[in-house]
């Protein structure tokens, strides 16, 4: 079977997150680094090949994103990807999370993947919804935040955390399940991954080599018309105390506490 | 296509959802001023009684999918693209949960539609429905107008349930063929709570741990101070998920939501997920050895340090004050 992980390049969480009040979308200027999130549905893919149940021929990692996002496919490639590709077009800027789901659907039509994985949310303005977008333009099953996943002949048995507990759903492949944090502890890439990394197959496309509609990417192609940004309502910082003699921190603490009747 | 609002109501073991009671209870609200009407969709097994009383928050019909599987979003999906292509409804709006989330994104790809998620308020402007949505850590908040049908999907907790009046809707059966693909996936078992039933949404105190509490066994440093302040033990997501503590105890999206006199976060880092349940709590203490934890952006009281160090200490402390 073939797998195809869904990864993004995202601000590094150490950077400063920012809109440009112009354009309205995220300012990509800045540290980058592949979604942290998206590292576990890498090593969910690498223990169904690991796993021995079924064969597994590949595993491809494919983004969207300016040409910056390479880096993002090549840390995806140095976890264990075979190849990757990169779907970068300037008719793609300002997508909105339905438009961009469609593009990335196009591309894996390329694919016909038996399962495409991906990470439960990226760390920046998308939310943890594309891959519901993406199993719809593709018509297969889907389920997100997947803690548990089991593989077998031409199906899956997962589990998850819903509304009212935990959910077990057994799932025809092809099919596209996100992942959450907790399905497994990715691995870290050796250093020879590393350095192999720039010499695997990675193929870069434009919207018109995936079929991809002009009229329904880009701004002119999403539904959303993103208008102002405000600041939220100010709330009073509470008092941080940097704990440097444990016993005069408890103190404090205490304190605090005993000042607001908290210790009855 | 009209100004309807179509609102998925989720219903379980024979009570309806607050967060899909607050979403039909805004849809009500703007569908008012927007001079058009507030539906519902129901799923699966929903009796006549229970399907009519949303008319008490304010939806005038209610469309129900006898036949449709419970639980799963594909079939949702099938069901209120079919209601809202026949009814013309130019918006969806969902509460907070994670049907919704994959039901209303689900929706905009079969619909070509636009799609919000994450709202913290929606209001009229225009004739049409404007939604607010913070960004980034809540540090930021966008705003979303839709080009054709907006579908508006609800942060936890973002929409208030009012007491709910006496009318009734009118409830219409549907009976929708769903696609291939939403038949592919069937749920096996549904709602199974792992580990022991833990009561904390009357506790007045709650410490609650996170991930860096660095393994189970953490949970004891928790567990003995929240004995000694008369509290129970609250949870994170990420480490019931882990199996470190009960399911019951889980705080934020797709948990509990609390609002005790004092919330102790031990070893959290307070993502939005884990925000929307707590942060209605009196006072908020947050102990973190990472200084730039989201928590301490809207804790009132913040540590930077340890929590190794210090929960032991603050143990004894606040027992040595209290004798």
């Amino acid at each position: 079977m073939k797998i195809c992980v869904l990864v993004k390049e995202v601000p590094d969480a150490a950077v400063e997150k920012r809109i440009n009040p112009q354009s309205g979308r995220m300012d990509r200027a800045g540290e980058r680094n592949l979604n942290p999130y998206d590292t576990h549905a890498i090593e969910a893919a690498m223990q169904v090949k690991e796993g021995g149940v079924v064969e597994v021929d590949e595993i491809v990692a494919v983004t969207m994103g300016p040409s910056t996002a390479v880096r993002a496919l090549h840390k995806a490639v140095s976890l264990g990807a075979d190849r990757s590709v990169h779907l970068s077009d300037d008719a793609l800027a300002g997508s909105d999370v339905a438009a961009t789901g469609y593009a990335l659907a196009k591309v894996l039509e390329r694919e016909s993947p038996d399962l495409v994985l991906l990470g439960q949310q990226s760390d920046d303005g998308e939310c943890y919804t594309i891959g519901a977008v993406v199993a719809d333009h593709l018509k297969m099953p889907s389920l997100t935040q997947v803690i548990k996943m089991d593989v077998s002949e031409g199906s899956l048995r997962c589990e998850r955390q819903a509304e009212y507990g935990y959910d077990t759903v057994d799932i025809r492949m092809p099919a596209v399940i996100s992942v959450g944090d907790a399905i497994n502890e990715p691995r870290y890439p050796s250093l020879k991954a590393i350095m192999g990394a720039k010499k695997k197959p990675l193929e870069s496309l434009a919207i018109a080599d995936a079929a991809i509609a002009a009229d329904r990417v880009g701004e002119e192609g999403s539904k959303v018309v993103c208008g102002s940004f405000k600041a939220p309502p100010e709330k009073s910082g509470g008092t941080v105390i940097e704990d440097e003699n444990t016993n005069d921190t408890v103190e404090k603490i205490v304190a605090w506490l005993d000042e607001r009747k908290l210790i009855a | 296509m009209n100004a309807d609002i179509l609102v998925y109501a989720l219903h379980y073991e024979g009570a309806f959802n607050k967060n899909s009671l607050g979403a039909v209870s805004e849809a009500a609200r703007l569908a008012g001023e927007l001079g058009s009407e507030a539906h519902a969709v129901v799923i699966g097994d929903c009796p006549d009684e229970l399907a009519a009383s949303l008319g008490g928050y304010g939806a005038t019909k209610v469309f129900r999918a006898g036949d449709a599987p419970e639980g799963l979003a594909q079939p949702v999906i099938d069901v209120m693209a079919s209601v809202m292509d026949e009814g013309g409804h130019g918006y969806a709006l969902f509460g907070g949960g994670l049907l919704g989330f994959e039901i209303g994104a689900g929706l905009a790809a079969r619909l070509t539609a636009g799609v919000t998620m994450e709202v913290t308020s929606v209001s009229v402007a225009d004739g049409g429905l404007t939604a607010e949505r913070p960004i980034h850590g809540d540090s930021s908040i966008s705003t979303s107008r839709y080009k054709d049908r907006g579908i508006i999907i609800g942060r936890l907790n973002a929409f208030e349930v009012p007491a709910p009046g006496e009318a009734t809707a009118s409830v219409e059966d549907v009976t929708v063929e769903l696609s291939p693909w939403s038949t592919q996936a069937t749920m096996v078992t549904r709602g199974e709570a792992r580990g022991a039933e833990v009561d904390i949404e009357g506790a007045d105190v709650l410490v609650a741990g996170g991930r860096g509490l660095g393994k189970a066994e953490g949970f004891e440093l928790c567990e003995a101070l929240a004995d000694a302040l008369g509290g129970a033990v609250a949870a994170t997501r990420a480490v019931v998920d882990a199996g470190w503590y009960p399911y019951s105890t889980q705080i934020g999206q797709t948990g509990k939501t609390v609002a005790p006199k004092l919330y102790l976060a031990a070893g959290i880092s307070g993502a939005i997920q884990h925000k929307v349940g707590m942060q209605a709590s009196e006072h908020i203490v947050a102990i973190n050895k990472d200084a730039n934890a989201p928590i301490f952006e809207y804790s009132d009281l913040g540590i930077v340090g340890d929590l190794n160090k210090i929960l032991p200490k603050l143990t004894e402390a606040v027992k040595a004050k209290k004798s």
